[in-house]
């Protein structure tokens, strides 16, 4: 190595700024653990990977020509110019797609390191490439590039540029299988020493995308918060392999701590849904991809339509009301509205509490973002264990736009794709009020019990129109 | 770098990793998300460092397209959870409510 001019330039002095950068990355995520010191944490580990992105431009020939630097300020300049606009625009109730894209790009760019590193390395097939760089960066093209296809798979249901319901092929799984067989079988060989351009692009980069696009199109809607934050994990996961591969700690720690949140993260919204990580990515309830039809057992099926002037009265003289707010709240954009009714409520002596089920809506936490954005405080927000031994002391339940995560089935119905699912049980409450577009089974074509229980009522239409006349009627009652 | 050293550094952080987000509770999931989200951004890193080596004009596009990425990852991912967070953050404060509200 080549002595360094300058201390700036020191090797050490470039690892020691990255050591205050990854001390930054952790108090930054630690600080997210509450409300009040997150947006300092998260501002924490903004300024470490500035002084991460300082330290690696002084890495001696990082910056060799004016040329380069240009190409660097435009890539930035378009990045930072597409970046803004699209985190300051985006509204709260897109926020999973938001989040689905950032991590795609991520992703994407994993891949095109990868690839170039590859093209660099052999340009003509000659040069060798130590494994210690090669088995990562080949991992990283397949996992970068699965993370990024899937991610704008998932960006396109949520955005309903695609359906949200479960894409099926026949043969779905023979395809997953073979697919990732091509770009392993592809990898492993292009390891042992055969260097070709095409069985890297076609065998790694195109076998991965279509892998990330086949797996991610049978998911549903529902599952959602699974893969976001698997696909998360995944792109972290990338990173840190290219970190391995080009020798830089930065991206490996940075990598890797997203990788393990990620995980964790997933495997706790696999868990608030009982189902194993690998049965989600195989699509469909129960795999087949084929929804199980609404059991016609016979029974009376008559569901109570109700109005909104006695909800209005119902809600006013409960005690206590709790809301249980799925993803029909985030469609129909109704938390602004659902805040002023628990303000009308609240004068009037009604306790007002929100369940939030682990996996209500489209990402984890997705409906505490949508509810702080409508300013409901904090400690009005129950997570599921903490209020289900409540309910029996609730006098309204009132369920908007949640349908799979209030299911009874899940409880008693041992035949229910359901089942065994940890659920909120508003049905334990004196009165469930759910409001509903229309009769339709939710995501995953799953009757709902609750619907036709005696204490149950079904207010009709759409959950933001509903609410407003709710506010409305409640402010009429004087 | 040793092989072993980076495997090293990668499982240790692993378990930070762990530790870290066992501790943050459901309601913030979604900016513990976005924010890890952003922080994979780092990618941009190796796009700069392989930059200056790469020759010819598709690679460095390619590397152009990464580091744009990159950066959108970054500072999108970082903007995008401090806009949720300062919701969590200012309810307490009724003005700012007020502010938000209309927003």
């Amino acid at each position: 190595m080549i002595v360094a001019t300058s201390v700036l330039q020191d090797h050490h002095f470039i690892e020691a700024l990255y050591i205050v950068a990854f001390v930054l990355f952790i108090l930054g995520l630690r600080g997210l653990a509450g409300p009040r010191t997150a947006p300092f944490g998260n501002r924490l580990a903004a300024v470490g990977m500035l002084i991460a992105f300082v330290a690696t431009l002084l890495i001696e020939h990082v910056i060799k020509s004016g040329s380069d630097v240009a190409l660097m300020a435009v890539g930035i300049g378009i990045g930072t110019a597409v970046g803004i606009p699209a985190a300051r625009g985006v509204k709260m109730t897109a926020m999973p797609q938001m989040v689905a894209l950032f991590n795609g790009v991520g992703g994407g760019a994993v891949a095109l390191i990868a690839w170039v590193e590859y093209r660099r390395r052999f340009p003509e097939g000659g040069e060798l490439w130590n494994l210690k760089a090669e088995i990562p960066s080949l991992f990283a093209a397949i996992v970068g590039s699965i993370s990024f296809w899937g991610s704008n798979i998932a960006f396109g249901k949520l955005q309903e540029i695609l359906p949200g319901r479960p894409i099926q092929l026949p043969g779905q799984r023979v395809i997953n299988v073979l697919l990732m067989t091509v770009a392993a079988v592809s990898a492993v060989v292009l390891a042992s020493g055969v260097h070709s351009q095409a069985l890297f692009i076609l065998g790694v980069l195109v076998a991965a995308a279509l892998l990330g696009n086949m797996v991610v199109l049978p998911i549903g809607g529902a599952d959602m918060p699974v893969v976001i934050s698997l696909l998360n994990a995944f792109t972290g996961l990338s990173a840190a392999a290219t970190g391995i591969a080009l020798d830089n700690t930065a991206l490996i720690v940075a990598g890797t701590l997203v990788g393990a949140s990620g995980s964790f993260l997933t495997n706790l919204m696999a868990i608030a849904m009982n189902r194993s990580v690998p049965a989600i990515i195989a699509g469909g309830f129960g795999g087949g991809g084929t929804a199980p039809a609404a059991a016609a057992d016979g029974e009376d099926r008559q569901v109570r339509s109700t109005s909104a002037d006695d909800v209005a009265i119902q809600l006013s003289y409960a005690d206590r009301v709790v809301v249980v707010p799925g993803y029909g709240m985030a469609v129909a954009q109704a938390q602004h509205a659902v805040r002023e009714l628990m303000d009308e409520l609240e004068k009037r002596g009604v306790s007002v509490e929100f369940a939030i089920h682990p996996v209500a809506g489209r990402m984890p936490g997705h409906m505490n973002v949508l509810l702080a954005e409508a300013n409901v405080p904090y400690d009005h927000l129950k997570e599921m264990d903490e209020i289900n031994p409540e309910f029996p002391q609730t006098d309204v339940s009132l369920v908007i736009g949640a349908n799979d995560v209030t299911n009874p089935d899940a409880r008693e119905n041992e035949g229910s794709p359901i089942y065994g699912m940890p659920i909120l049980d508003v049905d334990r409450s004196e009165q469930v009020i759910v409001l509903k577009r229309s009769m339709n089974t939710g995501f995953a074509g799953i009757d709902n019990p609750l619907f036709y229980k005696e204490n149950t009522s079904l207010l009709f239409g759409d959950a933001k129109d509903s609410v407003t006349e709710l506010v409305s009627e409640v402010k009429n009652l004087g | 770098m040793d092989i072993l050293t980076d495997i090293a550094i990668l499982v240790l952080a692993a378990f930070v990793g762990f530790e870290v987000i066992s501790k943050v509770p459901n309601t913030l999931h979604t900016p513990l998300m976005s924010g890890t989200n952003a922080i994979h951004g780092i990618v941009l890193l190796g796009g700069l460092l392989v930059l200056s080596s790469a020759v010819g004009a598709l690679n460095k596009v390619l590397l152009v397209i990464a580091i744009t990425f990159g950066t959108i990852n970054i500072v999108g991912g970082f903007l995008v959870t401090d806009r949720m967070l300062e919701m969590f953050k200012g309810r307490r404060d009724p003005k700012r409510s007020e502010e938000e509200r209309s927003e």
